[in-house]
């Protein structure tokens, strides 16, 4: 590599495997090779488990490939990891940064632990500060900062000095999206000023097209590497939209398309259904009598193409046939002027809404919006500051134990039983809601059936495979069959075929009338809610479907659809210039 | 409430599977438990000071006077009564008031300036036999530097000795293993049980898996209960461990019952299991407990009069040991080994466990819910 100069690191052909608890080995990276020229940006993108971070972790030295080497300025990361320590800077996704201690002082201690030149040292700090818009906060404690600022700060502790390869592990990862748009352009700023060479790992695909490089890992495999571009071509001339019925939710007209031959992926988008078919495949049935154009592809679809290629597969989930329920069903939950309170800081800050039978409902926000505070007052774990609230008539939280019954529950972390084995937890849970003898066995059979966790009955629910942990969650919550289902960030983390599966699931649930309520921080995902809830900052910034939270921005030239992120930035941007005091 | 019943046996085969399925978490369970008591038992030495004890003085002599001015002025004895029948001092040792009785003889002067050997009676506390030899061990070395320096006008003889008798009341050998094994029961029983309740909670907590337990049908005191009956029975199953290897290791005879034994015993498990389940509402995280836990074993066992006889403590302290379930098990083990006591008996004095256990249980499922995340 001396001999190409223009190379800031590579990968030769890079393998690792880890002890699986309970016996055998898991492959984590399996013969990967890439090149990372000088000054430009490489992307690693794949959703959790792919092994971005055990490659992050090659290149930091942190760890000893079986085989292969990772090469940093041609020094092998495993033979000299100290010399190549001095060379690079790596950003953990759990940055450590002293809560105790103010910017300034979190700054001025990784310089010292990087012995940057004191000399040097005033003049980075001020660029540092000054390109991460933290200049007005140098004397905060970096705990009392907000979580966009918090990896702000991480970055530019990374930057305290100018490395020859910067990692970066999911910088952006539950970040909201304006501060992951400030991330990015923090990022660029860099590689244009400092000539910065950077891997970057990410599971939001669209964030790849920022990059000059992109490398798709699945499952331990490189799948596909080129620029963006490049890669996004691998899906031309597969990528169309389907208008659906007058008067049918997208998400059903796109359940069926992912059930039927030929179709690789498909999502509700903007009022209508957008889908990946396999060139050689004719449209399926379903789309018969539809209105049908082709439309460019895009990163997203790409990764999908690839990830079919790879042999993954969806897994269709049966929509009960029927019609969706009427727009006059019941209300299930009303919230009114909920708040609560930690302290002087105001978590959820006066949020009014109700939710109908059957209905997908929405709440969106960034992380440290008060979404979750709000679903914990809803479930009862939490109790409220102020307001009022019913669900399915009842305070959950000074209910009757049978209130409760009527409620599933999915917590954000997988938060089942570990040590006991998957059917072991079902059993549990189906007797901690009641369920006895004959109707417990049935239900169990059914469900183990339903969610297709016949192979992992007896495994333990802690070393489940990616993507089977959400499932017996899932499954668990609803063994008892609730009227009304809480998902608090379902999909986080998951990879795009999980979460497609697992929206399958919703819409046939709320089409069999269980009211819906779910959190994310994927704002697309907004597209498979009947109405959502946009919080920030606790505060209540728009309420309504899609469509009608689409209309609040101005439309795009050229008739281009505005993305749920673009409405989100929009409505929060706003929200934000209204509360701040005229200058 | 029959389904109220079938939530909470659910919840304690679940416990059990998740302490009891796992090889090594049965390991950490019981081996240390044996190992602790078989080593225990061999080690145990003691330092005194203050110790509570009564006097009849038969000779009412100026060398009797001198002697027991000589124990007063130690430091290491608090004479709490001057008594003149045997009744009153057998009544000063049984409700352990005193550890020791000294009876001094009627012709204890006269015999003393004769040179022949001045008679003196050491009742001791058999119970609590280390401290006992202990204590007996200092009385006999005061005793005789004083005869030793005993020289008076009228002494027909240059050398004084004091002849000592010595009784041990309840443990006729002052075997230090019969006290001190029997105390292990309960002290090494506490220490895994605190650190089970108190893990149960914390763990569930750090996990996320409580607050999937919070939206199910359980109450608070579904889950309190089932939380401790398998804790219960893990502390019996490790008691019966430490009571086995005293009776066929260390030989120490059972006067008592079994039934009152294990009665004893699960009166003192409520009681711990509601600490450690309170520790465990308290803390935020598994570490924490296992902090809070540390926190607040050393002061029990301290408090116990395992090693240090209550009577000897501050009056303060004293009132502390009130809320200390070591302290009222190790005195009823103790009693029911030992003595041959039976359960209803020990009643009067282990009635405190009762209410420190639902008390601390209820506050528990009181803070499970209220406990602000």
């Amino acid at each position: 590599m001396r001999d190409a100069p223009e190379l800031a690191a590579r990968a030769q052909a890079l393998g690792k495997g880890f002890k699986r608890t309970g016996g055998g080995i898991i492959r984590a990276l399996d013969d990967i090779s890439f090149d990372i020229r000088r000054g430009t940006l490489t992307a690693l993108v794949g959703p959790d488990g792919a092994g971005k971070t055990t490659l992050l972790r090659l290149f930091a030295g942190l760890l000893r490939p079986d085989s292969g080497a990772a090469l940093v300025d041609g020094i092998d990361a495993a033979r000299d990891p100290a010399a190549v320590q001095a060379k690079i800077s790596y950003m953990p996704q759990a940055f450590g940064l002293y809560g105790h201690l103010t910017v300034r002082e979190n700054l001025q201690l990784y310089a010292d632990l990087q012995s940057v030149d004191r000399a040097t040292w005033p003049h980075r700090y001020a660029e540092l500060l000054d390109a991460t818009a933290l200049v007005p906060f140098a004397d905060r404690q970096a705990g009392q900062l907000s979580g966009g600022m918090k990896q702000k700060l991480g970055l530019a502790c990374t930057l305290v000095r100018v490395p020859t390869l910067l990692l970066l592990d999911e910088p952006t990862v539950g970040v909201d999206p304006l501060s992951r748009r400030e991330l990015w352009s923090i990022i660029n700023h860099f590689v244009e000023a400092d000539h910065l060479s950077v891997l970057i790992a990410t599971s939001y695909l669209e964030e790849a097209t920022r990059c000059d490089h992109a490398a798709i890992l699945y499952g331990g495999r490189l799948l596909h590497q080129g620029t963006p571009e490049e890669l996004t071509q691998m899906a031309r001339d597969m990528t169309f939209l389907a208008t659906p019925p007058a008067g049918e939710a997208p998400r059903l007209l796109q359940s069926r398309l992912l059930a039927s031959a030929g179709i690789l992926d498909a999502v509700p988008e903007g009022g209508l259904v957008r889908f990946l078919r396999d060139r050689q495949a004719a449209h399926p049935a379903c789309l018969d009598q539809i209105d049908v154009r082709a439309v460019p592809p895009d990163f997203g679809d790409a990764f999908m193409v690839a990830l079919h290629e790879s042999g993954a597969r969806n897994q269709p989930v049966p929509i009960p046939s029927g019609a969706a329920l009427s727009g006059q069903a019941e209300t299930v939950i009303e919230v009114r002027d909920l708040s609560r309170r930690f302290g002087s800081f105001i978590a959820v800050d006066h949020v009014s809404f109700s939710v109908r039978r059957g209905e997908i409902f929405g709440l969106l926000g960034p992380n440290g919006a008060g979404k979750t505070t709000t679903f914990r007052m809803l479930c009862g774990l939490l109790p409220a500051s102020g307001g009022s609230l019913r669900v399915a008539g009842e305070d959950l939280r000074v209910a009757r134990a049978q209130a409760r019954a009527r409620i599933g529950y999915v917590a954000q972390s997988f938060s089942l039983y570990g040590q006991l084995s998957v059917s072991e937890n079902l059993s549990f849970y189906a007797s901690a809601y009641g369920l006895r003898g004959q109707r417990k066995r049935q239900r169990i059979r059914t469900i183990i059936a339903e969610f297709g966790l016949e192979p992992m009955r007896d495994s333990l629910s802690g070393t489940l495979p990616g993507g089977f942990d959400k499932r017996l969650a899932m499954a668990c919550a609803l063994l008892h069959e609730p009227d009304i289902l809480f998902l608090d960030e379902p999909t986080s983390g998951a990879d795009p075929m999980t979460r497609r599966e697992f929206w399958s699931r919703i819409t046939a649930l709320a089409a069999r009338g269980v009211t819906i309520i779910v959190t994310t921080h994927f704002m697309e995902e907004a597209e498979f809610c009947d109405r959502v809830l946009i919080q920030d900052a606790g505060r209540m910034l728009a309420i309504g479907t899609p469509s009608e939270l689409r209309m609040r921005v101005p439309e795009k030239p050229h008739g281009e659809l505005v993305t749920m992120e673009e409405v989100f930035i929009a409505i929060v941007d706003e929200a934000r210039n209204a509360t701040r005091p005229a200058a | 409430m029959v389904a109220a019943l079938f939530r909470i046996l659910a919840l304690i085969h679940k416990e059990m599977l998740a302490v009891l399925k796992d090889k090594r978490s049965r390991i950490t369970l019981f081996a240390p438990v044996i190992a602790q008591s078989i080593l225990f038992g061999y080690a145990a030495t003691y330092d005194l000071s203050n110790i509570p004890y009564v006097v009849i003085d038969r000779d009412r002599s100026e060398a009797s006077h001198a002697l027991l001015a000589k124990l007063d002025g130690s430091g290491l004895f608090t004479r709490i009564a001057t008594l003149d029948s045997v009744t009153a001092l057998k009544h000063a040792i049984d409700t352990r008031k005193a550890l020791i009785a000294v009876q001094i003889g009627e012709d204890f002067e006269r015999r003393l300036r004769a040179g022949n050997a001045a008679p003196v009676q050491v009742i001791a506390d058999g119970r609590n036999s280390n401290t006992a030899v202990t204590a007996t061990l200092y009385l006999t070395q005061i005793a005789n530097n004083f005869a030793t320096a005993y020289d008076r006008k009228g002494a027909t003889s240059n050398t004084h000795t004091i002849a000592i008798d010595y009784r041990y009341w309840y443990n006729p050998n002052a075997e230090s293993r019969w006290h001190f094994v029997p105390g292990m029961i309960a002290t090494l029983t506490m220490l895994q049980i605190l650190l089970i309740s108190a893990m149960s909670v914390a763990r569930e907590r750090e996990q996320g898996t409580f607050d999937q337990l919070l939206v199910t049908p359980f109450r608070p005191m579904e889950i309190m209960i089932g939380k401790a009956i398998p804790s219960i029975l893990i502390g019996i199953v490790q008691a019966t461990l430490v009571v086995v290897i005293a009776l066929f290791w260390f030989h120490i005879p059972l006067a008592g019952s079994l039934a009152a034994l294990y009665g004893a015993l699960a009166l003192y498990l409520l009681a711990s299991i509601g600490l450690g389940l309170l520790l465990s509402s308290l803390a935020a995280t598994m570490q924490q407990a296992l902090l809070y836990t540390f926190l607040v074993l050393l002061p029990f066992i301290l408090f116990s009069g395992l090693t240090t006889p209550i009577s000897a403590m501050p009056r303060a302290l004293q009132y502390l040991t009130l809320v200390d379930p070591l302290r009222y098990a190790i005195d009823a083990i103790d009693a029911i080994m030992l003595k041959g006591s039976t359960l209803s008996a020990l009643l009067v004095d282990l009635w405190p466990l009762i209410p420190i256990g639902f008390f601390t249980l209820g506050l528990a499922a009181h803070l499970f819910r209220n406990r602000l995340s």
